[in-house]
């Protein structure tokens, strides 16, 4: 039996491994367990008519193995499981080709471990022409080919045309052999063996329309015929925890040792401050969650109505839905990721004469989002509205902040005025926010009657008109065009606001965190 | 002379070893201190999830080979989706229509990403690049204007815009992940600290200035943007790492893995807080996202389903089967309306 198929680890150098291992390991542990004669499936000879039916059992009581012994929800999950264990070939129906476990008096059988999918098989065409050729030459009524094992065996033979001579002497020897073998083994399990080897194809052919199982996943399969060896050298720090067993170079460990000091010098939070964050949390957006709560007017993608889009569109005059406003009081960054609210917030610190700050931190927010090529001119642009000695606009940074952007100044980038920012985002957050969310403007919003005067293009304009048109800063009003819809860009371009076209590139926070208000 | 500085070597590796040990148990310590509870016991006190009524809304039929990488516009009705066939497919979703197809001339196109600025597409795989397309509505042949941005040396498994259209950030099976501006296809940023082949990537969704990435080392790492240094790097699974998402503070992470699981990872704790698994869930974890809230997960298996997970309680709350082959990507829409789940049965599928 051994001599007819190769295994691909023996043919082709070293011993690969499969990288469905694991999930075949879990499988065998569970066939294993199967298999087991306390515990494990019944399986019975059944005598039917002239002839016996030998080590089979049937569909309904492995579903309820499975059911009894997994962990599984209901008989679905279990038919479910067994059909894919099916078809990666641990067990099979006994009179079919379709691998698939049937919650009825269907006969199934073990296959035999030597055939598991484990052993590497990648079983070539002339394997299976030889099986195909074989099972023609043996004139046995169970061992006749179906309709598509017959359309198989043309198509190889058409394939093979030069050497189909070879395949056949080699399917004749084995026909021989077997007949044979045949005399002294046993009837009963040359029947098993037989069907053994057929379910084998099935898994590696399958007929027409079923899953191959062992189609691989190429991310896969390019690693492990990369090998990983020569990969595992490079190991830098791996967050210095495990340790492999190969020579390890000094430097190596004292990196390990360094990013172990490190993780050591942290403070470590309680699991139940964790807990109560992340419960807080999901709690807090619960009503902003549509799997959960149904999203007023409705979820598009059940009813087909897409207004929940339409509200969302933020236009001139448009209300704001309160639900909406309402969320901008769950923290500061729902505020600022929604456009309607850095526009309402804006006015806001207008009226305390702060908005400089959130200028500043829309215009560095932007930088993160604008083409290197343009990342140093508005950086200039920036630190010569913001924070340039005698500046038009200087924002309130410490020191500290201010010399870290002054130095970086040497060699601008997108992240020069980091320090900066998170200093003015702070600000806003523990002082001007906390009144936005108290204020009078805040709860007439909340009660929507109120007309929004969102309109007037001045608000808009985050930056003085006098930085002029063209340049950068001047375009970093992008605010509305942040939407993702573009429609707001064409109503406002209407009312008369001469933006870029870079404005067309909605950059912009609303790619990790969009302003949806749901 | 020789000898006695080979010995030096040998007792500096001993004590750097011995220190490492230390250091290592140590940490346990701390650990074990600050595990003072389980989250799903915490959790207990919560009310159960309502029983989810999630079916399919939309079958989107067209691509001719395995569907492997899909991605939401922020129009939340519009997706993109690339295939083993070499095509990549623009669709309104929320029609039920293809509005381009465009054919790449390689096969496997792992990934596909859409810009946040909805003009622009971005994909690669096997080809070890990773190519724009511009998509305005009125482009005729935008396979003509198409650009390679990115290299690699060995597949690129996953590309993500950040922010805008602007920069892309790729990783690959060379171990490396990369940050690129996608004007003028320069390398801004490679972060290098795997050993192994990374499969998947997520950027922060509060800012843009950390990412993570899923490797088959069986590790997450958490990087930073700005100076390519990995700033944590995560263990516990027992195989590779398919999947990895931010939660939406931006403070903890889940990932899916082939050892079947999920797990919740937490960056204030700097470890693992929360294990999802079931004894007959054998099958690999291929891809995950959370939903709005952070109360549901939602992860895809090569068992044909997508799993929904309440991420506080760690139990399974919902089973769909949902395609006839392997789910092998998964996205929540950007308004969190619905799930869309693509596969090798060659459909993606919108969930609602």
């Amino acid at each position: 039996m051994a001599g007819r198929h190769r295994r691909r680890s023996e043919t082709n150098g070293p011993i690969k491994e499969s990288p469905n291992l694991l999930l075949y390991r879990k499988m065998e542990r569970i066939v294993m367990h199967m298999q087991e004669e306390q515990d494990g499936v019944p399986i019975r000879t059944v005598k039917s008519f002239m002839t016996k039916i030998p080590s089979v059992f049937t569909g309904s009581d492995l579903v309820n193995w499975i059911v009894k012994k997994l962990d599984v929800e209901d008989q679905a999950e279990a038919v479910h499981l067994g059909s894919l264990m099916s078809a990666h070939g641990y067990f099979f129906p006994i009179s079919d080709h379709v691998l698939m476990l049937k919650d009825d008096g269907t006969f199934y059988r073990f296959q035999t471990p030597y055939f598991w999918p484990s052993n590497c098989w990648e079983p070539e065409n002339t394997d299976y022409a030889v099986y195909l050729c074989k099972r023609t030459m043996q004139n046995k009524a169970r061992l006749e080919l179906a309709d598509y094992e017959a359309e198989n065996l043309a198509k190889l033979q058409r394939m093979f045309a030069r050497k189909w001579e070879f395949i056949f002497m080699q399917a004749e020897a084995q026909a021989n052999d077997l007949s044979r073998v045949d005399k002294k083994r046993d009837k009963v399990e040359r029947k098993i063996l037989d069907s053994q080897e057929r379910a084998f194809w099935d898994v590696h052919r399958p007929v027409p329309g079923c899953v191959n199982t062992t189609e691989m996943d190429i991310k896969k399969s390019c690693r492990v015929s990369c090998g990983d060896t020569p990969k595992k050298r490079k190991s830098t720090t791996n967050g210095g925890l495990d340790i492999t067993e190969e020579q390890i170079e000094p430097e190596e460990l004292q990196k390990q040792v360094t990013a172990l000091q490190k993780k050591l010098d942290k403070h470590h939070i309680k699991m139940s401050k964790i807990a109560e964050l992340l419960m807080s949390y999901s709690e807090q957006f619960g009503d902003y969650e549509p799997f959960l709560s149904p999203p007023e007017p409705s979820n598009p993608w059940i009813t087909d109505d897409s207004s929940l889009w339409e509200q969302d569109k933020m236009g001139e005059n448009r209300e704001i839905p309160s639900r909406r406003v309402r969320k901008w009081s769950l923290s500061f960054d729902e505020l600022l990721t929604d456009l309607a609210g850095r526009e309402q917030f804006l006015k806001f610190l207008e009226k305390e004469f702060s908005a400089e700050n959130l200028r500043f931190w829309l215009a560095c927010d932007e930088l993160y989002a604008v083409p290197l090529k343009d990342v140093e001119s508005a950086v200039q642009e920036i630190y010569s509205e913001f924070l340039a000695p005698g500046c038009p606009s200087p924002i309130n940074v410490d020191s500290k902040c201010q010399a870290i952007a002054n130095k970086n100044m040497e060699k601008p980038n997108r992240y020069t005025f980091d320090a900066c920012m998170e200093h003015i985002y702070n600000l806003m957050k523990s002082d001007s926010y906390r009144r936005f969310i108290r204020s009078q403007q805040y709860k007439d919003l909340i009660q929507t009657k109120k007309k929004s005067g969102a309109g007037s293009d001045k608000q808009w304009s985050l930056v003085p008109a006098a930085l002029g048109g063209r340049n950068l800063v001047a375009k970093l009003p992008s605010l509305p065009n942040r939407n993702m819809d573009g429609e707001v860009l064409g109503e406002l371009s209407s009312s008369g606001n001469q933006w870029s076209l870079r404005n067309k590139q909605p950059s912009t926070s609303a790619a990790s965190s969009s302003s949806d208000g749901l | 002379m020789a000898a006695v500085a080979a010995e030096d070597a040998e007792l500096d590796v001993d004590g750097l070893r011995r220190e490492a040990e230390t250091l290592r148990s140590r940490l346990e310590e701390e650990r074990r201190k600050s595990n003072d509870v389980q989250l799903r016991d915490v959790a207990s006190k919560l009310e159960q999830v309502p029983p989810l009524q999630m079916k399919v809304r939309r079958v989107l039929k067209g691509h001719q080979g395995k569907v492997l990488d899909m991605d939401w516009s922020i129009d939340k009705r519009r997706l993109v989706s690339s295939s083993q066939d070499g095509k990549v497919i623009v669709w309104d979703a929320f029609a039920n229509k293809q509005e381009r197809v465009l054919s790449m001339p390689t096969t496997w196109i792992m990934s596909c990403a859409f810009a946040p600025s909805g003009d622009i597409i971005a994909c690669g795989g096997l080809d070890n690049k990773c190519t724009v397309f511009p998509i305005d509505k009125d482009l005729e042949n935008p396979e003509r204007k198409k650009r390679t941005i990115a290299m690699h040396t060995s597949y690129m498994s996953c590309c993500r815009f950040v922010k805008s259209g602007y920069q892309i950030l790729t990783c690959s099976g060379d171990c490396t992940c990369a940050l690129w501006d996608v004007d003028s296809s320069q390398l801004m940023q490679s972060f290098h600290g795997h050993i192994s082949d990374v499969l998947c990537l997520d950027i922060s969704p509060v800012h843009c200035r950390t990412f993570l990435s899923g490797s088959s080392d069986k590790t997450a790492s958490l990087w930073d943007i700005r100076t390519g240094r990995c700033v944590h790097s995560f263990d516990g699974h027992d195989g590779d790492i398919n999947g990895v998402k931010f939660f939406p503070t931006g403070e903890s992470f889940v990932t899916a893995s082939d050892d079947g699981t999920c797990r919740l990872y937490d960056l204030r704790a700097d470890r693992e807080v929360a294990l999802y698994t079931k004894d007959c869930m054998i099958f690999a974890a291929t891809c995950v996202d959370i939903s709005k809230s952070g109360r549901l997960m939602f992860a895809g298996y090569n068992d044909y389903t997508v799993n929904v997970w309440d991420v506080l309680k760690c139990v399974r709350v919902g089973r769909i089967y949902a395609h006839d082959n392997k789910v092998t990507c998964l996205q929540r829409s950007p308004d969190g309306t619905a799930v869309c789940s693509g596969s090798w049965d060659t459909t993606l599928k919108l969930w609602a």
